[in-house]
């Protein structure tokens, strides 16, 4: 005997599966209305609705329990959460009320709607035979093919239409969530054109930056190298380098130092620093941007 | 178990729907309010099914959920347009019609 059988012939197995569900599906319907973030309404609704799917089972329509479990809990509460990172998970409900008492008065009208479909389906109710599908679910071979049977004879209009629906409804969120781009969007030839025409007018030179200089006493980032005219680049230095102040300058002396030592003379003074202040020609290699942090 | 434990159990699912939808101010809670109400409705119809000794209500139930699926993605969709322009998933928001 298969486990769907079972539970819906066995009395006490039935009443355990019933009530466990129906408390924790209620359970989760209070969750729902309870939790202040629309993430945990969503999963408190997943959980109500995994449960109703085991209802579902027990009411021997195991074809409609796993329906319920692979659409509602798999498809459209994850269509939920999806929607919900969209807009915003910290999105949380205000508490204010809009409409004075409109809190009660909802509270009293859930009371008297739910006592009103109680009172009057259950009355109606009295009396009424020992329920069993068995019959239904084995004319065909099964609970799948009985439901195949019936929507493919009697309701098969109106399974037709609900193709043309889920159509039309997938079609209209495509539309409805489609954000039409008003400027045609800029392809890799259009930036480059972009570059270069700002080239003159914005002064924004579009190739790299110049490298620093590298010199046979310094290689530094900290100093700059020479135009041939014997300036410092600007560009040379990085920025935060220029702006704190602390851009090395390049003595004409040194590089004059280096050519004698190519020369053969060996003798290098460790004063030079001091003793050769700029003078001359080395004003001209003195970087604006230092000396103005100097001064 | 007999077909009314499962109708109470509907119906008291159905009016904490109902409850959430009056009282709950953001859209996608509001909208996951009907969908428990949908729910409520398609345990009913098992349960009347099974009731009745014949399959015609799992059928019906079969089609509420393709209707069901069908909603949620129009709607979701109205509530993330309504959350571009402005900026807001409140159902107290979107009053421009108002006046």
């Amino acid at each position: 005997m298969n486990p769907t059988a079972l539970l819906a012939t066995s009395n006490t197995g039935a009443a355990w599966v019933f009530w466990v569900c129906a408390i924790f599906a209620v359970c989760g319907a209070l969750g729902m209305l309870i939790s202040r973030k629309p993430v945990h309404s969503a999963l408190w609704v997943a959980f109500t609705m995994i449960n109703l799917a085991v209802l579902y089972v027990a009411l021997s329509a195991p074809f409609l329990g796993m329906i319920q479990i692979i659409v509602y809990t798999g498809a459209i509460m994850m269509l939920f959460v999806f929607v919900i990172m969209i807009v915003g998970v910290d999105a949380s409900d205000s508490i204010v009320e809009t409409l004075k008492g409109q809190r009660w008065i909802a509270i009293l009208f859930a009371l008297g709607l739910g006592g009103l479909l109680i009172g009057a389906i259950v009355n109606g109710l009295q009396g009424a035979s020992e329920p069993s599908l068995a019959a239904a679910n084995a004319a065909d071979g099964g609970n799948v093919q009985g439901i195949a049977r019936l929507i493919f004879t009697r309701y098969v209009v109106a399974f037709e239409v609900t193709s043309a629906l889920l159509i039309t409804a997938a079609l209209g969120a495509v539309i409805l969530t489609h954000r039409e781009r008003y400027k045609a969007r800029k392809t890799q030839e259009d930036l480059s054109v972009e570059r270069f025409r700002d080239r003159y007018p914005a002064g924004e030179h579009p190739g790299n930056l110049p490298a620093a200089g590298t010199y046979a006493r310094s290689n530094s980032v900290d100093t700059p190298a020479l135009l041939p005219d014997g300036s410092a680049a600007p560009d040379s230095i990085p920025a935060p380098l220029v702006e704190r102040g602390s851009v090395r300058t390049i003595d004409i002396q040194h590089l004059d130092e280096v050519h004698n030592l190519a020369q053969g003379d060996t003798v290098i003074d460790d004063d030079n620093d001091q003793a050769l202040t700029p003078s001359g020609p080395a004003d001209a290699a003195h970087t604006d941007e230092s000396t103005d942090g100097e001064s | 178990m007999s077909t009314d434990h499962y109708i109470v159990l509907s119906a008291i699912l159905f009016s904490l729907g109902a409850l959430g939808v009056l009282i709950r101010r953001n859209a996608i809670v509001v909208f996951m309010c009907v969908e428990m109400m949908l729910n409520a409705s398609n345990l009913a119809f098992v349960a009347f099914s099974r009731q009745a000794g014949n399959l015609d209500g799992q059928t019906i139930a079969f089609f509420v959920m393709i209707v069901a699926a069908a909603e949620v993605v129009i709607g979701l969709a109205i509530i993330v347009t309504i959350y571009r322009t402005r900026r807001s998933a409140s159902i107290d928001e979107p009053n421009l019609m108002k006046y």
